[in-house]
């Protein structure tokens, strides 16, 4: 199986979902949209909790589909293992050990505790434990961070990190924070009023200037970065990518980062200045201006193999004559530059 | 003191409440997850013997049950015995009569699982029925154990319904109430006291037991 076809249509009172699609067999799918898009509904049919589609005989729980809910929804009565467990006794295939799974998601601690006394970000670990251990051929999570207030957040997500670059299963990563979507998925998929609006690689996807849906100061590029030096005295790593080198605050331990930069923090010169406070200047090349509003032009920018976004004014852009083609100067401010 | 009727009184009531839970949590569990148009129609039926006289109740069961009625008759040719005025018959008025006393604490039970959790219980692979035992039933048991002390209760403290399904008839139908209407209309007063007495104590035993459990649950 090399891709996963979605195709689900399904009529509420207010709204309809019209998907047909497919999206790659590994990997993390990001799906992305506003509030009421449709993307609860989707992974809801997906998963048979919601009639729709050709497979709607399916019953859920013979489709091995995995599905994180947005609360930890653990079974109050059981263990923390017997939790994990639950789904491994019900799927004869399931061959993964809780005790290996309980690692990868460090709660290795926790597997002989009752579910009442574990902080949220431990809870939705074992709720992700457990869905890993009924060996499910696909993994849907809805918001899983949502309900998890910043300091559980990175209580979770180093574990989602390591999932990711250890487990090949596909999973459907919904969420409406561009940030997640961004540092966890290699596909994405943007949903608009109950439809696919647009859909293909992180990278690509990020970079299409004609998504309004992308839109807002969220909007901007990923490049992944290999760290190559860390400046203690000033708390800064050195990363080296195709388009350059790019300071960024903090320390770095993992091989590659991806680091997220938002068309708003990137600011275009003509000269490399070099009394300016900014510590990333980075040549580039215009590969495509748009009109956004009245007042801002979104421009794409080619740094090596590598594309980022700028958000500029009309104004600037008029006052320094940029067109497509130009070679250019990327300014970058370090401190808005996060994984 | 006269034991026979408070020996034939438990003996029903445990009886009754233990077929109440086998046959209610089903419905209470249906009650509280569907959305038929039905719904609130069946709600209202299991919900009439709270309202009703048992006299009507009783009328009505006397007829259904009898040697001519539609259970009684259908009864009579399968065992040969007529239904009422035995034990089996009433067992079942029992059940009628406190079937709300079962269904509306299990049901409230279920109505306040979230929904979600018993769909993460049917993704991780388990069928309908496997998620009901597995976890509706086990996060329920509160409801379980106020609708099992309930439904007793309220059949040890029947009096109309028997009266009229059951009648009089020592070690088969004369249950501890019809026994203190005896004693009271013969004006054994004491005898009457006696058993009164242990009805009492009985009942403040198992609701004060039932409450003081349901308040350990929740601070847990």
């Amino acid at each position: 199986m090399s891709a996963i076809t979605l195709r689900h249509f399904l009529r509420k009172a207010s709204f309809v979902l019209d998907v047909d699609t497919t999206i790659p067999a590994t990997g993390i799918t990001g799906v992305f949209g506003e509030s009421g898009c449709g993307k609860t509904t989707l992974l809801r049919c997906i998963a048979g909790l919601e009639r729709s589609g050709d497979d709607a005989r399916v019953p859920v729980h013979k489709r091995r589909v995995g599905y994180v809910f947005q609360q930890p929804q653990l079974f109050a009565h059981l263990s923390v293992r017997r939790n994990i467990e639950y789904g491994q006794r019900r799927n004869p295939g399931a061959t993964q050990s809780v005790e290996d799974v309980a690692q990868l998601l460090g709660i290795e601690a926790l597997l002989d505790r009752s579910t009442d006394g574990l902080s949220g970000g431990e809870a939705q670990r074992v709720s992700i434990a457990r869905v890993l251990c009924q060996s499910p051929q696909l993994i849907l999570m809805d918001e899983p961070l949502s309900a998890l207030d910043e300091r559980r957040r990175n209580d979770v997500l180093p574990y989602l990190d390591r999932l990711h670059a250890e487990s090949r299963l596909p999973i459907i990563y919904v969420s409406h924070n561009i940030g997640e979507i961004c540092r966890l998925s290699d596909h994405l998929l943007i949903l608009d009023n109950g439809r696919v609006v647009a859909e293909g690689g992180l990278q690509e996807t990020l970079m299409r200037t004609d998504l309004p849906q992308l839109g807002g100061r969220n909007s901007g590029g990923v490049i992944e970065a290999t760290p190559l030096d860390y400046d203690g005295e000033f708390d800064l790593t050195r990363f080296s990518f195709s388009g350059g080198a790019i300071r960024v605050p903090g320390r770095y331990d993992s091989p590659t980062v991806r680091l997220r930069v938002t068309a708003n923090d990137v600011s275009l010169s003509r000269v490399a200045a070099d009394s300016s406070t900014i510590l990333n200047i980075l040549p580039a090349v215009i590969e495509e201006m748009r009109a956004e509003t009245d007042a801002t032009e979104l421009v794409k920018l080619a740094l090596g193999e590598d594309r980022l976004l700028a958000r500029i004014t009309r104004q600037s852009s008029r006052r320094l004559g940029l067109q497509v083609g130009d070679s250019i100067f990327a300014q970058i401010k370090s401190v808005t530059v996060r994984r | 003191m006269d034991f026979g009727p408070l020996w034939l009184s438990a003996r029903l009531a445990f009886v009754t409440s233990l077929v109440l839970i086998v046959l209610g949590a089903p419905l209470a569990w249906w009650l509280s997850q569907t959305r038929s148009r039905w719904q609130p129609v069946v709600q209202a039926i299991v919900a009439m013997p709270i309202v009703l006289p048992p006299t009507v109740l009783g009328f009505y069961l006397l007829i259904l049950l009898g040697p001519k009625g539609a259970i009684g008759a259908w009864w009579v040719e399968l065992s040969g015995d007529a239904l009422t005025f035995s034990f089996t018959g009433l067992v079942i008025a029992s059940c009628v009569y406190s079937l709300p006393f079962a269904i509306q604490p299990l049901q409230n039970a279920f109505e306040s699982l979230p929904r979600k959790t018993i769909e993460a219980a049917w993704t991780l692979g388990a069928s309908r029925l496997d998620a009901f035992f597995s976890v509706a039933v086990p996060l329920s048991l509160r409801g379980f154990v106020s609708a099992i002390v309930l439904s007793f209760a309220h059949t040890l403290g029947e009096f109309g319904v028997v009266l009229m399904v059951g009648g009089n008839i020592p070690g088969e139908t004369r249950v501890v109430s019809i026994a203190i209407y005896d004693h009271v209309e013969t004006l054994n007063y004491a005898a009457a006291h006696q058993l009164s007495l242990v009805l009492i104590a009985f009942a403040f035993v198992a609701l004060f037991g039932m409450f003081l459990i349901n308040r350990r649950w929740q601070s847990k």
